[in-house]
């Protein structure tokens, strides 16, 4: 298992999506405090609930800045259904390898970040539709 | 120092373990593991109520071990040793127990930036029940408690300063002489953490006049779950006890009981037995090294990793980087790396590193840092040790392009 492939190491130097979205529909920031890694993520969505743009700042090891790049660049024109489907086997799958016990959390954090993140926004468009 | 990596069976069982983590826990000598595994084997039975040979036998064992503990830290009387699970078990004996009786409203505890989150957290809590107030002494940008503003922190409602004798993130040792008598001058007590201390330097509590010491087993090449809390015995006396059980108590009725002797009155339930047997043969295993020859093998360890990695481009040290006020800690960074990754990456050469915050995140916060690498050393460690941790950094930067 070698975490430190150079598509994770190029993802951490060159991260994907690392910007903020103005008017974002939404916005979640986690943190992951054993490590001291944190994120923020961005996404707009369009009306048939698909991510239109999403985005992510933080700051992280390696696993977790690539994990977000590699997040945010899946999850584009995905449905945030879809999304919330997602798990650890999704990032295993992008980053090419899988993540043991001491590093998992590093991997997660994004995902868990955004599902929230939709999860808290998912109600309010709900009553504004009805 | 001869090479004692002989003495500790993890090193034949992980012959290529380089293992640079000894502030988190040290490892177990032969005769540790052995004399707990004899108590075990030969005599495992409860102490101070059996009324057969083995829990005699069993008490005596548990007994002379206090003793042990008595003298490691020249204390007046084994009555002032409670055994209890660790440094933090022992913080918040004290935080709970003495303080729930001694601290007031307005009352001040004093502690320093460079604490783990044990020696801050219970205070804490005392402190938002009491309505207290907690001050920090501050560091300079070497690590190095400021340690003239503590005159200006110290006040007539300064009830107690509690502060760590070696920080555990960047290896400051403290002058807690200094601490202690101008502490004294109010009227404050001071309580001395020495979970990275007690092992590596010579502890005495009545030299610089501690009300109260603490420290762990685990950290001195003893077993987890066992520490001591030293306090004076006059303090101990008027202190009620704080957990309540069997064998702390003389008497009990069916509205009201009665306190068991010193130490006794602090021991409520069945201790670690095995745990403290094991202390003591720690302590005895230390002793015949000598703490002299400790404390001059790690000073000359940090002074060897210190020159090494200043040599690293990218590396920044972080602490005194003295080995006459720092001990066998040294806090870094590499620039570009993540501490994470290079304990990961690290990891796969098999060397044993901490990452993170290292239970100090008002430290980091002063620092203004979220995390560092840290290696930290012992008497099982080699000058060989501290260049395959260069070399594992050398290969940290390659992967990382850095």
């Amino acid at each position: 298992m070698d975490i430190y492939r150079s598509l994770i190491i190029d993802l951490y130097k060159n991260p994907l999506n690392k910007r903020k979205i103005a008017g974002a529909d939404i916005s979640a920031s986690g943190a992951n405090v054993t490590c001291g890694d944190r994120v923020r993520i961005y996404a707009k969505c369009q009306k048939n609930g698909k991510i239109k743009d999403i985005s992510f700042e933080g700051l992280g090891c390696a696993i977790s800045i690539a994990s977000a790049s590699l997040l945010t660049e899946n999850a584009k024109g995905k449905s945030l259904k879809q999304i919330l489907k997602w798990n650890k086997e999704n990032i295993f799958d992008w980053l090419g390898t899988e993540l043991g016990h001491a590093r998992i959390k590093c991997g997660l954090l994004a995902l868990e970040t955004l599902q929230q993140g939709i999860k808290k926004a998912t109600p309010r468009k709900n009553s504004t539709a009805s | 120092m001869q090479n004692l990596k002989k003495d500790f069976p993890i090193f034949k069982n992980n012959p290529n373990l380089v293992y640079l983590d000894s502030a988190a826990t040290s490892l177990k000598p032969k005769s540790v593991i052995s004399a707990m595994d004899e108590y075990y084997k030969n005599y495992s039975s409860n102490v101070h109520r059996g009324l057969y040979k083995l829990s005699e036998k069993a008490t005596e064992a548990y007994e002379n071990a206090r003793e042990i503990v008595q003298k490691f830290i020249n204390a007046k009387s084994s009555r002032e040793i409670i055994f209890t699970s660790g440094t933090t078990h022992s913080i918040n004996l004290v935080a709970q127990g003495w303080g729930e009786q001694n601290l007031r409203k307005g009352d001040e505890i004093i502690l320093t930036i460079l604490e783990h989150h044990s020696n801050i957290v219970p205070w804490q809590m005392i402190a938002r029940r009491h309505g207290c107030k907690i001050k920090f002494l501050d560091i300079d940008e070497n690590g190095v408690l400021k340690i003239d503003q503590l005159s200006k922190l110290l006040t007539k409602r300064t009830k107690i300063v509690s502060v760590s004798h070696i920080g555990n993130a960047l290896g400051t040792i403290n002058p807690i002489k200094t601490i202690i008598q101008r502490a004294h001058k109010v009227g404050a007590k001071v309580f001395i953490d020495a979970a990275q201390s007690a092992g590596h330097l010579p502890i005495d509590v009545q030299k610089p006049d501690c009300d109260f010491l603490a420290f762990s087993g685990h950290k001195m090449c003893g077993p987890t779950g066992i520490g001591v809390l030293y306090a004076k015995e006059k303090i101990l006396r008027q202190t009620e006890p704080f957990f309540g059980g069997g064998d702390m108590i003389r008497e009990v009725k069916k509205t009201h009981s009665t306190w068991n002797d010193l130490p006794w009155k602090f021991e409520a339930g069945t201790p670690p037995i095995a745990e403290a047997i094991g202390l003591g043969a720690s302590i005895n295993y230390l002793q015949k090294i000598g703490f002299k020859n400790i404390r001059k093998h790690s000073a000359h360890l940090l002074g060897f990793a210190i020159k090494k990695l200043q040599k690293i481009p990218g590396v920044k040290l972080f602490g005194p980087l003295n080995p006459k006020i720092q001990s066998g800690i040294l806090s870094f960074t590499v620039d570009g790396v993540h501490p994470h990754d290079i304990a990961a990456i690290l990891d796969q050469n098999n060397i044993a590193i901490r990452a993170g915050h290292h239970c100090c995140m008002p430290l980091m916060e002063r620092l203004k840092i979220p995390a560092t690498a840290r290696a930290s050393f012992y008497i099982y460690n080699t000058e060989k040790d501290v260049e395959k941790l260069a070399q594992g950094i050398l290969k940290v930067k390659k992967i990382f392009k850095v």
